[in-house]
């Protein structure tokens, strides 16, 4: 219940004026004028301005040629595709960075958060620096300094270190040798996506047996031998090949083989370090808000320490993790548009080239937004599932 | 009082205790250790034993195998102060030190009354030395200002001008009335939700569309507004998470006392409000101030970029290290201490109002 001083004044003023539901519904009517008063000023500017630049709106140009090279792309791509081919490159790159550097991040990220809180005290310490100087730096000018490394501290391809047989690091980049994708590596791929999928089903079996009946199951020694043993044994049914496409040095560069630009290797590390220390933060005061005492009163209860993390502390602990790791894996996404200073495809960059190239900016800038958006609400989704999974069940 | 004796314990005790107490932390403490015995020495070589302070020129300055810092000292007014008229660079010097008093004068809780005033003040100095054009001071337009006065412009201004922004935004998410809600909850997931980059892409590329024809807008405006929609966005949220710390009797005590809407936030709410966010606000801050780098997108010549430039000018090419570096301690210093203070001030206002 709201009284408002204004109820008080009322005879002085005009009686409609004096109540609630009216002012609220004039004051909205009038943010709601001014809002669209604004946006049809800057629509109507700029719809003005464009028929002046003789630039035709609309997505029309992305079915033209794009004539401009992408240096990496997951799928077939070549200067003669369209400009919406060009984007889906971009896009994929972006979303290989994310998922890739999401997957690094995390696990440095844990790493350093359970080191912070060692009984190590030279762990610890080392946690901490690194935390410290990570996070109080920018992530440009980290991915500024990882690529300068990279191009500038190590030789040229014909000097190239050369760590393991057939692996090669130089200025160029790294390249490796990588199976070639034959009929049995992809039966194997296609057997392992598939125990992916009966591994979650049996997540779910085994919970449930234990629900209803008590019994446990053998849960992580089975999806193991699910993980590795299926692939193997379809690869070795369809002929068990191994075909390497192993690099050679031809002329400045290599030919051949898997590559890890530098432009990538450089936003993969920066990325990857500067996402890991803020998760490591994250980390760390999840496990220090799990009571000493569900540590001690597991404890009491005979299970064993790796019992205590696993049944006890990481369960309550990922209740506060969750959801400020969320909002890390966002900022991840987003970061990723940093790609455009040191020159990887992403699709930020890719967009701001066909700007350049069309001058289609309200277009191109719609884009990188509506694609961000559609991303974080799907990660924001993902979590919030996963989030309701590990929640505290109130009975 | 002193901690009971046996607590004290002798370099071997502590050892045996926090390096040695397990065989798994005695391996950790072995790989450690030897990892910083591979990695430290040859760091400080290059740091300092064969750093070069003093050099004729760059070939020299390689040669000795160590850092250069000769290439700092023959560079820093170009880093600091980038493209700035070289014989007006105090100015720049002096601004920068007026925005860190400005700075370490709003640590100071008992000033906190004053801050409006005190930043207004602030960047008033700042706009007169930077700009110039009264006082016998020649006029410098802002084409020309960057390297670290620019990094600080840009962060401070920023927060100043998306702070009444943001509250009223904090206001509106807030609000009972469902249209200006969701005027709120839509600007303020749109900014967050998309990178830095592309609001600084729209407002480089995007902004002079949206005027009329013959008015234009320069580098730094634009650059500048980017940061005012990013930080306002993300300085609501704090704010918002305050006015939901605030007990409801509070707002109800208002309402008894008959204040009306504006009365019940100006006096009640928001002053109670805004000291519970003042440390996740450094926090934005620190967040913009790092995230001020991203307009070497958009061409300026912040302190990044000018390190970038610095690093390919003609006659010391290359020096990229110690550029970097010397700007990684710069941000740093500033990061470090604001981060700090932020930690020390959560516990001081745990502690009570002064």
């Amino acid at each position: 219940m709201t009284v408002t001083s204004s109820s008080f004044s009322a005879p002085v003023r005009a009686a409609w004026l004096g109540d609630q539901t009216v002012r609220a519904v004039l004051y909205q009517a009038l943010v709601a004028a001014a809002v669209a008063g604004a946006i049809w000023y800057l629509v109507s500017n700029t719809l003005d301005n464009l028929a002046r630049q003789n630039i035709a709106s609309g997505f029309g140009f992305l079915g033209r040629s794009a004539s401009f090279a992408i240096g990496e792309s997951l799928i077939d791509y070549s200067a003669a595709d369209s400009y919406g081919r060009a984007i889906v490159v971009g896009m994929l790159n972006t979303l290989k960075v994310t998922g890739l550097s999401i997957v690094f991040a995390t696990l440095i990220g844990v790493t350093v958060g359970i080191s912070r809180l060692s009984s190590n005290w030279l762990l610890a310490r080392l946690a901490t620096v690194y935390v410290e100087m990570v996070r109080n730096v920018p992530l440009l000018l980290q991915l500024f300094l990882w690529y300068a490394i990279i191009t500038e501290n190590l030789p040229s391809p014909q000097q190239a270190l050369n760590p393991l047989p057939g692996v090669f690091l130089s200025n160029r980049g790294l390249v490796m040798p990588v199976p070639v994708v034959d009929a049995a590596w992809t039966a194997g791929i296609a057997a392992l996506l598939l125990a992916v999928v009966v591994s979650l089903g049996l997540s779910r079996w085994t919970r449930h047996r234990r629900q209803t009946t008590g019994r446990g199951f053998p849960f992580a020694a089975a999806v193991l031998a699910l993980l590795l043993g299926l692939p193997l044994l379809v690869w070795g049914v369809f002929g068990a090949t191994l075909v390497l496409d192993v690099p050679v040095l031809r002329g400045f560069n290599f030919r051949g083989g898997g590559a890890v630009s530098p432009e990538l290797a450089a936003l993969l590390l920066g990325l990857s370090i500067y996402t890991a220390s803020y998760i490591a933060e994250i980390v760390r005061a999840g496990i220090l808000a799990v009571d000493l005492g569900q540590t001690e009163a597991a404890l009491a209860l005979g299970l064993s320490p790796a019992q205590v993390l696993r049944l006890v502390v990481l369960p309550q602990a990922l209740r506060v993790i969750v959801p400020p790791l969320t909002s890390q894996y966002l900022n991840l996404n987003k970061n990723c548009s940093l790609a455009v200073a040191i020159g990887y495809p992403d699709m930020v960059s890719v967009l701001n080239t066909i700007v350049n190239q069309t001058g289609q900016a309200v277009e191109g800038v719609g884009l990188i937004m509506g694609v961000y958006l559609a991303i974080s609400v799907v990660i924001t989704v993902v979590m919030a599932w996963y989030n309701r999974a590990v929640a505290l069940v109130e009975r | 009082m002193r901690p009971p004796s046996s607590l004290r314990l002798g370099p071997l005790a502590w050892l045996r205790a926090n390096l040695f107490n397990s065989w798994l932390n005695s391996l950790i403490t072995l790989v450690l250790l030897w990892m910083l015995l591979e990695l430290v020495p040859p760091l400080l070589r290059w740091l300092v034993f064969n750093a070069q302070v003093s050099a004729p020129d760059a070939q020299a300055c390689r040669a000795a195998g160590g850092a250069c810092w000769a290439f700092i000292r023959e560079k820093y007014r170009l880093i600091l102060f980038s493209t700035y008229p070289y014989d007006q660079q105090w100015r720049p010097l002096l601004a920068i030190l007026a925005i860190m008093a400005m700075l370490a004068a709003s640590c100071d809780r008992r000033l906190w009354r004053w801050l409006p005033l005190l930043w207004l003040g602030g960047l008033g100095t700042v706009a007169v030395l930077m700009w110039g054009g009264v006082f016998g001071l020649p006029f410098v337009e802002n084409r020309l200002w960057g390297g670290l006065p620019l990094t600080l412009i840009l962060a401070t201004v920023g927060l100043m001008a998306a702070f009444p922004l943001s509250i009223l935004l904090a206001l509106a998410r807030r609000s009972d009335m469902p249209v200006i809600r969701a005027v709120a909850v839509i600007y303020i997931e749109l900014i967050r939700g998309v990178p830095l980059v592309s609001l600084l892409f729209m407002a480089s590329i995007m902004l002079p569309l949206f005027l009329p024809a013959g008015v234009t807008i320069d580098k730094l405006l634009r650059a500048q507004i980017a940061f005012i929609l990013f930080a306002s966005a993300f300085l609501a949220e704090s704010i918002r998470a305050g006015l939901q710390a605030i007990p409801h009797g509070q707002y109800e005590a208002a309402d008894a006392l008959g204040l009306g809407y504006w009365r019940k936030m100006r006096l009640v709410v928001l002053p109670q409000a805004l000291t519970l966010v003042i440390p996740p606000m450094v926090n934005t801050f620190i967040v913009v101030f790092k995230d001020t780098s991203l307009v070497v997108i958009v061409g300026l010549l912040d302190l990044l970029t000018s390190a970038k430039i610095s690093i390919n000018s003609a006659d010391w090419r290359g020096f990229y290290r110690e550029a970097y570096l010397f700007i990684a301690v710069i941000y740093f210093v500033f990061c470090f201490f604001m981060s700090r203070y932020s930690q020390w001030l959560e516990r001081d206002l745990r502690r009570g109002p002064i």
